[in-house]
Order: C-alpha cells, then structure tokens, then sequence
C-alpha cells in the first residue's frame, strides 16, 4: 500500500513538466489554429537554457530564478518564431503552418547540437530540497513534493488568465471566432504573439523543471512531443483543467506501468488516449468542436482533369530516362532513385487521403513500416518467399488500416490527426518493445529479394515498374467516380449526404486504400535496405509525408510526387554536412513563406502571372 | 389526390427550448407547398426532421405512406426527396457540370467505381439538367467563382439528379436580386407542373410566397398556426398578428400578384 502512495505521488511530480508543455500547445493550438509540431523543441531549449543558467547561478534562489529565466528567455525565442516564420503565412491553408514549425524543429535542433554539444547533460540537485521525506516508510523526493505542490498553482494561475482577465476574455473570443475579434479593434497580430510567448514560454519552464529529474539531451523534443499531444487530447483540446487531469492519468499510470508491466511503457499511454477518444470523442473535459461545413480553408482546389497529351509526353518522356538510368547512370544514382520513387509513393497514398480527402492523417508511417515489417516477418519468422512477402505487405498494411480507419474515421479535424498518430504509435511501441519476435530496436535484418531480383539493376526496375505503377494508380483513382467522392465529402459533406453518398464509408475505403499503398511502398522500402527498423513507424516518418504533401502543395495532384523527389534530393545532397538539419530547416521555413500553395502550386501561379500558363478564372 | 409526406405530432427541442411543437401536414401530389413564419419560427428544423438531418424529440413523418424514422439523409434521399439548402452546399473544387455529374454518379450507384473518369460520365444528363436550370453557359466554370443566385441554381439542378417525387427547398431565394427571384420560382413552378414533384418551400419574401404557392402555412415559435391558400392566410387574424401586430399585411401586395 504504501509503495503504492508513493509510486502515486512520483506520477503526480511527473505530471508537472508534462501538464506545463502541454497547456502551452493547448493554448497555442486553441488561438492560433497551429498545431506547433516546434513545442517539443522549446521544451529541449527550456531545459538547456535552465541546465546553463544554473550552472551560472547558485543556491535554491538561483535554481529557481534560472527555471524561470528559461522559461522567459523561451519565451522570447517563441516570439521571435511566431514574428519571422508564421506570421507571413497566417492566411496560407489550414495546417501549412506545421510544415514551418517544422522546419523550426530542424533549425532548434541543430543549434542546440551547436551550443551544448552532443551530451546528455544531468540537472542539478535542487539546493534545500536534496533529500527524502519518508511517506508511510518510502522514501520521496522533496523536490517531488514541490512539483506536486506547484503544479495546481500554475493551473489555478492559467485559469485564473484565462476565465477571469480581460487578457483571459480576448483570447478566449480569439478561439471561437478570430475575424469577429479583429473586427472590435483587437490586434489580432501581438494577440498571437502574445499568446505564442505565453505558450512558448510554458514549455520552457516545463524543460528546465524537470531537469532535477530528467536532465537534458538532443533527443527529448521528439520524445514529449507524443506525450504532449496525448495529453491535449486526452484532456480536450482547449481545456485546462483537462490537461491537467490527463498529464497526471498519464504519468501516473506510466509509473505504474514501468513497475508491473515494463515492456508495456510505451504502449500504455496510447492505449488510454485510443479508449479515452472512442469513449469521449472530444476528451475528458473538451467540448464539441462547432460543427459546420469545414471544406477547405482558403482557396478551393483547382477543378482538374486526366493529364493531357503534352503532359502525358513529358511524364512518358521522364519514365523513358528513368528506365534508361541503369545503361548511363552509377549504381549509386540508381539506388537514389529508387528511394525517391519508394518516398513519393509513400507521399502520394498520403495526398490521397490528406489532399483528396482533407483526412490530415498524423500516423501516415504506421501504414508504410507496417507494411514493411509485414514483409520482414513472413521472411524472417515464416520463412515464406520474397515475391509472396512482397505481394502480402500492402495486404497487411490495409488491414491495418482498415482496423484503424473504422476507430478514427468517426472523429474530425485534429481528433482525427491525433487519433491516428496514436495508432502509429501503438503500432511502434508494439514493434520496439516486442523484441523477441520483431527484433526490437535491433530491427529486422537479412531481409534481401529473391536472387532474380537481388543485382540493383534489377530491383532498380521492379521498384520503377511497381512504385511508378503505384503512384499513376492513385492518380488515376483521384479521377474516378471514387476520388470524385471523396473530394465530395471533403468540399460538403451536407450536400454528399443530402445526396446519397455515404460519406464515412466513402473516406474509410479511401484510407485502406491510402494504407495499402503505403504499405506497397515499405514492401520495396525493406527488400531495396535489407532491413528494417522501428525508426520507419516513428513519428518522424509520418511528418516526412505530412511535409512533404504540403511542400509540393497539397491542392494540386503532383505536389506529393514533387515535393517528395524535392526533399529526397535535397536531402541526400545535404547530409553530407555536419548541420544539415539547420540547412534544411531554415530551407523548408523559406520554402513555406515564399511558395504558401506549395512548390507546385505557387508555380503554377507564377507561369499564369508570367503568361506561360494559360490562366484559370480566379475569384476574386 | 394521395399525399407524398405526411408529419404526425413532428416536435423538437433542444435542451428546454421547443424549436417545433406538434407540427401535423401533409404534402399533396403536385403541389407547391410554402412553409412561412418569422427568423426562429422553426422552418430549418422541420425541414432537417424531414431529411433526417435531425432526429425529432417525438412524432413521425412518412413519405408515401412509409415512416422515415431512422433514416440517414441519403437513404430519404435514395427513396427520392431532393433538397438544396438555405446556406448552398455545393463542391467548390469541382466545376459546376462535374458537381451534377457527382449527384448522377451517386444517383446510379457507381460511387465506388475506379475504372471510369467520372469527368466522362452522365455528361449528357448533368448538360441536360443544367439547361433546365438555365445554367448550361457555365457548365465548365469552376464552382468556386460562380455568383450565389447561379450557386442556387445549381443545386437545384443537383436535386433533381434523382428524380424526386419531393424536393424540399430551404429560401430557395434568399440572397437573390429581385429578378432572379422571379425566375427561380418560375423554374420551380415549371418543375413541379412538368415532372410531377412536389415542392416544399420556405421563404421570406412574400412576394414569392403569394404568386408561387399553391398553399402556405404558417409557423411561429414552433407551432403551425396556420394552413390554407393565400386568400385565406392573408385573412387569418394570427398570422397577421404575427407579422405585424394588427393590421393589414398582404394588401398591397395584390397589384403586383394581379399585375
């Protein structure tokens, strides 16, 4: 009993920096519609800031000056992000921002590299409060008993800013309706500034209060960033005492989880996040998001058609010299290319659902790595063929989906984007702790194409055949009766209801399609590495896709293919220096603010202006 | 002449507020039916209750005799009630002949069809359909860019892709100049004479209700307190205490009726 109150109350000090980060994203995402992707990231900076301050400032005051001094100095750096990278594409569509946050990721990443260097780092022992206070015979950090004691503040603190001040009032007309408070002479603009330094800075704080516990290290921006995201939703977007409630369950039963089911950890958290969402679709404590017509935000998508002939002469004319590769071209180029094709097939089963559908999926990679660990198993474990292995990977990867698609589909907006993250998360956790049969974060190796297909060559054109194959097959779906109604949903679900369509089924078929193309795509993805590792379900993986589809510009039909061959290429050129991450984040951030329809779409409109393109009626 | 809908007892609330209470009509064959009654009276949630878009707190409806209780929009639509909507609902990626062409498509059944280009299908129909609403110039417009009035229009060419035997309108002319609103109605009217479909409407501008309107009824806070041709509910006492407080509402419309 008593091992259990004090198992409890670790969870409850856990639950401080946890709660902390998450209201900032919380309040981040309520005002400004951004889901910042970058907060795991002020969260890493808060606790590397904090670790320097301390070093610098000593004693139990200058502990906590320094936890507060991270968290106004990630404040500011929150400012400066909101200043220079999202606010000169506040009006580009709905989710284009994240593409910027990022690019942010990558810029934070690489400076923090810079700064501090590639160590872990250890916080300090907090002066005054070093020792044990015994609880029922168990030993308890004081420190703990301080978080526990100060959280609830910070909540009551919040809710006081947010329900009860004139500040509190604004930013609460700001979430339900932006333009109406524009209209009644808010600045609109240091409104979100100010909202984004408040958020910010809550992570910051966040990172430097944990350091006594947890430290510092390159890696905890990605690693919250999940948990953050669970939280929120568990809580219900835009509610305070909801985060708080769900960072506690989370932390809490996360102790528990570690002491009696240990090779569950990661697994568990997801686990509560899938039950608390098909229970209470909105969270804990969230309402129902307004319900109304969503569409598309911004401009609608351009009417299109089938390719025409000079189109189909380029894309004939390009399929010839990729074929051609293999007789010009090193073998180095050749297995360049092929992962081009495998990571645009990856993007454009994404775009299918994402573009065609407006289902922003955020666990896209558990579709292609699962698809990939499907094929690896059957060799690995069953010893079954490679070209039946390969033939049963989208299979698999559609089952998948068609699980997981029938549990998220219900859900809408960002409910939905959460709940399949979650998903591809379960789906990882599962991988990476299952090590006795998926090899864990060892991976799957030894996973080589039969000897007919084993020379590059070889691969070189099964990849061509089947991945080009793959992506013209989507495309021409997007033109059938299929893609039309899907696009019908997207554009009014009302009227494709009143209309006969059955809207959600409609969108469930359209994910297990997108899933098993996905999975198509990992099946060359593993048989072209030799191996496979839990890294290709990572959350990471699916933000790949998710970039690159708005990138390319997720309302026009090529802006996967594009923006997926742009980032691999780019990407392979700039790996080969050492702060390559920074290269190409700052490159993605430019990218974003000069080309807000993406770099097929603003191309596009650059040959109308320019009178290459013929120019297409536009509302004006 | 048999009934094509019929509601018994329709009632609704939302939380402690009646929006529509113990609403009971019938829908002849034929006929143009206008629903009237001030903002709030209740018209968009009884047209909702009869589209299934909203399940009601109590009372049935029945087309043709078959009670609808349960249905999903689109199965009330595929037994064939048509709607457009007082806010449009169209698909505004898509160009206005492909919006019909969409509506078609559903209607024949081919919605999860992957071998054809839905841009190739049904085209004479969908141009057929539009010329009827008198759209067929635009045809190759995108939908994005159209005016509202031929937005209107287009969803109504969107409802008759299935040949319903009921089409619901919701202010099929709000936000539409004077003008096009005669034409509209005027449309309606040839519609309803020549294919046979009944036509429930609501509407604000009485001018519409009175020239158009085989027979009106009246709605306020929920309840009908009216139901009969336009002589009758210009004479009823409640409607004009509705309208107006007192007094003679409808009068001076009847030079322009006559004219």
């Amino acid at each position: 009993m008593s091992l259990l109150i004090a198992q409890f109350l670790t969870g409850l000090a856990n639950a401080a920096a946890l709660f902390l980060v998450a209201s900032g994203l919380s309040l981040i995402f309520g005002v400004t519609r951004i889901v910042n992707f970058a907060h795991g990231s002020f969260y890493m900076l808060g606790a590397f800031i904090g670790y320097s301050l301390m070093q610098v400032l000593p004693g139990f005051f200058g502990f906590w000056s320094s936890v507060l001094l991270a968290g106004i100095a990630v404040g500011l750096i929150g400012v400066i992000v909101e200043m220079f990278v999202l606010r000169p594409i506040y009006k580009a569509p709905e989710l284009f921002q994240l593409v910027a946050t990022f690019g942010v990721i990558l810029v934070i990443q690489d400076l923090t590299l810079m700064t501090w260097g590639a160590v872990d780092v250890l916080g300090p022992r907090v002066p005054g409060l070093k020792g044990v206070v015994r609880i029922l015979g168990e030993p308890v950090p004081q420190y703990d008993l301080a978080l526990i004691a100060i959280t609830p503040f910070v909540l009551f603190a919040l809710w006081y800013l947010i329900t009860k001040t004139r500040v509190g009032i604004l930013v609460r007309a700001a979430t339900q309706d932006r333009e109406m408070v524009g209209a009644l002479g808010v600045n609109q603009a240091w409104l979100f500034t100010g909202v984004f330094f408040l958020g910010a800075a809550l992570a910051g704080l966040g990172g430097a209060i944990q350091l006594p516990k947890g430290g510092a290290d390159l890696l905890m921006d990605f690693n919250i960033l999940a948990a953050i995201f669970v939280v929120v939703v568990i809580g219900g977007m835009g509610s305070l005492p909801g985060a708080y409630l769900a960072a506690v369950l989370i932390s809490v039963l996360n102790v528990f989880g570690v002491s009696y089911i240990p090779q569950s950890t990661l697994v568990l958290m997801f686990v509560v996040m899938a039950v608390v969402l098909m229970v209470k679709p909105f969270g804990l404590l969230g309402r129902e998001e307004v319900a109304g017509e969503h569409g598309q935000v911004g401009e609608p998508e351009r009417p299109f058609k089938p390719a025409g002939k000079k189109g189909r002469i380029i894309v004939a004319a390009l399929l010839l010299l990729l074929a051609l590769l293999p007789v010009f071209g090193s073998s180095f180029a050749m297995v360049l290319v092929t992962d081009i094709i495998i990571f645009c097939l990856f993007a454009a089963s994404l775009h299918f659902i994402l573009g065609l559908g407006g289902l922003v999926s955020f666990g896209h990679a558990a579709y292609f790595g699962g698809g990939a660990y499907v094929a690896a198993l059957l060799v690995s474990s069953a010893g079954t063929p490679m070209e039946l292995a390969f033939l049963l990977a989208p299979l698999g990867a559609c089952l998948a989906a068609v699980i997981i698609g029938w549990l998220c589909i219900r859900l809408t907006g960002v409910y939905f984007a959460m709940l399949t993250m979650a998903f591809a998360q379960l789906l990882w956790s599962l991988v990476y702790q299952w090590d006795e049969f998926t090899g864990g974060d060892d991976g799957l190796v030894d996973i080589w194409p039969s000897p007919w297909l084993a020379e590059t060559e070889a691969y070189y054109y099964l990849t061509l055949i089947v991945g080009v194959g793959g992506i013209i097959l989507l495309r021409h779906t997007a033109h059938t009766p299929f893609g039309y109604a899907l696009r019908a949903s997207r554009d009014s679900s009302r009227q494709a209801e009143a209309t006969g369509i059955h809207t959600k089924r409609v969108q469930w078929a359209a994910f297990a399609f997108a899933g098993s193309m996905a999975g198509l795509a990992g099946a060359l993805f593993v048989f072209s590495k030799g191996s496979i590792f839990p890294t290709e379900l990572e959350i990471a993986r699916s933000f790949d896709a998710l970039i690159v589809v708005f990138l390319g510009g997720v309302k026009t039909l090529s802006g996967a293919v594009v923006g997926g061959a742009t980032l691999e290429l780019v990407k392979d050129y700039l790996t080969r220096f050492e702060y390559w991450r920074l290269i190409l984040g700052v490159l993605i951030i430019v990218i974003v603010i000069l080309a807000p329809d993406g770099i097929v779409g603003s191309l596009r409109k650059l040959g109308e202006r320019t009178g290459l393109l013929r120019e297409a009626e536009v509302s004006k | 002449m048999t009934d094509v809908l019929k509601t018994d007892g329709l009632s609704k609330s939302f939380g402690g507020i009646r929006a529509v209470h113990n609403v009971n009509f019938t829908v002849a064959e034929g006929e143009l039916l206008a629903l009237i009654g001030p903002n709030g009276a209740g018209k968009t949630t009884c047209f909702n209750m009869l589209m299934g878009q909203l399940k009601p707190t109590s009372g049935k409806v029945y087309l043709h005799g078959e009670d609808l209780a349960g249905l999903a929009p689109r199965e009330i639509w595929r037994k064939g009630v048509g709607r457009t909507f007082q806010i449009t609902g169209t698909y505004q990626s898509m160009t206005v002949i492909e919006n019909v062409q969409m509506a078609l498509i559903s209607h024949h059944k081919r919605l999860f069809s992957i071998l054809k280009y839905a841009h190739k299908l049904y085209r004479d129909e969908a141009m057929s359909l539009l010329e009827l609403v008198g759209m067929a110039d635009q045809a190759e417009r995108h939908c994005a860019i159209l005016a509202y009035g031929d937005l209107k229009r287009l969803e109504l060419a969107i409802a008759l892709c299935n040949h319903p035997r009921l089409l619901l309108m919701d202010e099929p002319t709000a936000g539409m100049a004077p003008k096009e609103r005669i034409g509209l109605m005027q449309l309606t009217t040839d519609i309803v004479k020549n294919r046979k479909i009944s036509v429930l409407f609501t509407e604000h501008d009485m001018d519409v209700v009175f020239t158009h309107a085989h027979r009106i009824m009246v709605l306020n806070r929920g309840e009908l307190i009216a139901n009969g041709t336009s002589e009758e509910i210009r004479n009823d006492a409640r409607v004009q205490e509705v309208y107006l407080g007192g007094g003679h509402l409808f009068e001076k419309d009847e030079d322009q009726i006559n004219a």
